[in-house]
């Protein structure tokens, strides 16, 4: 189903954002935090698809937008982590999760206390790294050289587009440095786990159903083991 | 063409000892891999096969990620400098690249 759910923001506002959801009042509920930018378009229809099994499954999930995300109207370049991470533990109370499900980056703004899965998880490092390479790429290709060390240093001070997404200095700077703290509740799981390529490493958004039905079987899994 | 045989735990290690056939097949299952296609198509591409700026899917973003992909598997690192037209052009260009990146270690 789809519909929107209220995200606070830093500045004490509120934002209205898309909310997905397959809500049945099960025991099971869980918030999935999705990847980010690029990689978003590209994991969408699976992560879509891990939550209709899931379904099937009698388990509840959502995938709210967080403010800037897909759907959203706020502005990308005003966001930082610790408001993404506001919204996602706002995300958690409103739905009731009992779980949350990260895919990539998403990993990054998982609210604490709650056990579940990594998928795939990114470190913000790598996630700069592979957008600013992206950039100056697509600057040589125009007869303009950029560098690694003089974006780096833009993105810092200024913020920086990349790859068509405006990000903020703050995020930036934030970005740098952002890692997942090792969790005992939350479970990683591997791209070779799930067998075939990582869907996010596809020149165009791609599905593979035999991907979702391992991600959405290791998450039913565990669930029933804890019963 | 013939290469010492090495055990896949020194290759995975080192990088060291990867013979050419081998990084031939790693880095077409890496293509394979971002174009979406089966390894046995990505086998037919040759020396000439036109890359960034002849397959209209592999854009900036994509071979972006290609070369961090390339960096994780082939335990190489990929500079700025490195980021030239010829190297991105053709599949023979892209492989030369990465047999001289192992070289160097």
């Amino acid at each position: 189903m789809i519909g929107t759910w209220q995200a606070p923001q830093s500045d004490g506002t509120i934002s209205e954002e898309l909310l997905v959801s397959f809500d049945a009042e099960c025991e099971h509920r869980i918030l999935i935090l999705p990847a980010w930018f690029d990689e978003a378009n590209k994991l969408r229809r699976l992560t879509v698809e891990v939550m209709r099994r899931l379904e099937g499954a009698e388990i509840d999930s959502f995938l709210p937008d967080l403010p800037g995300c897909n759907e959203s109207t706020a502005p990308l370049e005003q966001q930082t982590l610790p408001g993404w991470r506001l919204a996602a533990e706002a995300a958690a109370q409103r739905f009731q999760a009992t779980h949350v499900l990260t895919i990539r980056a998403g990993a990054l703004v998982a609210p604490a206390p709650l056990p579940g899965w990594r998928y795939a998880q990114q470190t913000g490092a790598k996630l700069l790294r592979g957008m600013i390479r992206a950039r100056i790429i697509a600057a040589r290709e125009d007869g303009r050289e950029e560098t690694s060390d003089k974006l780096m240093d833009t993105g810092r001070s200024e913020g920086l587009t990349l790859a068509g997404w405006p990000i903020g200095a703050e995020m930036f700077r934030e970005l740098e440095h952002a890692e997942t703290i090792a969790s005992e509740t939350r479970q990683e799981i591997a791209q070779s786990d799930l067998g075939g390529s990582g869907l996010w490493l596809r020149a165009e958004p791609d599905f593979d159903a035999k991907q979702a039905d391992a991600l959405a079987a290791l998450v039913t899994e565990r669930l029933r083991a804890e019963a | 063409m013939s290469t010492t045989p090495v055990s896949s735990k020194a290759i995975g290690q080192s990088g060291l000892g990867k013979s050419r056939s081998e990084i031939d097949r790693e880095l077409k299952a890496i293509i394979a891999d971002v174009l979406g296609i089966d390894a046995d198509d990505a086998d037919a591409f040759t020396p000439d096969t036109g890359l960034f700026g002849h397959l209209p899917e592999l854009d900036s973003m994509a071979v972006a990620g290609l070369l961090t992909e390339m960096e994780d598997r082939l335990d190489i690192v990929i500079e700025d400098d490195d980021l030239d037209g010829e190297m991105l052009e053709t599949y023979g260009g892209l492989l030369t690249f990465a047999e001289t990146k192992i070289i160097e270690g």
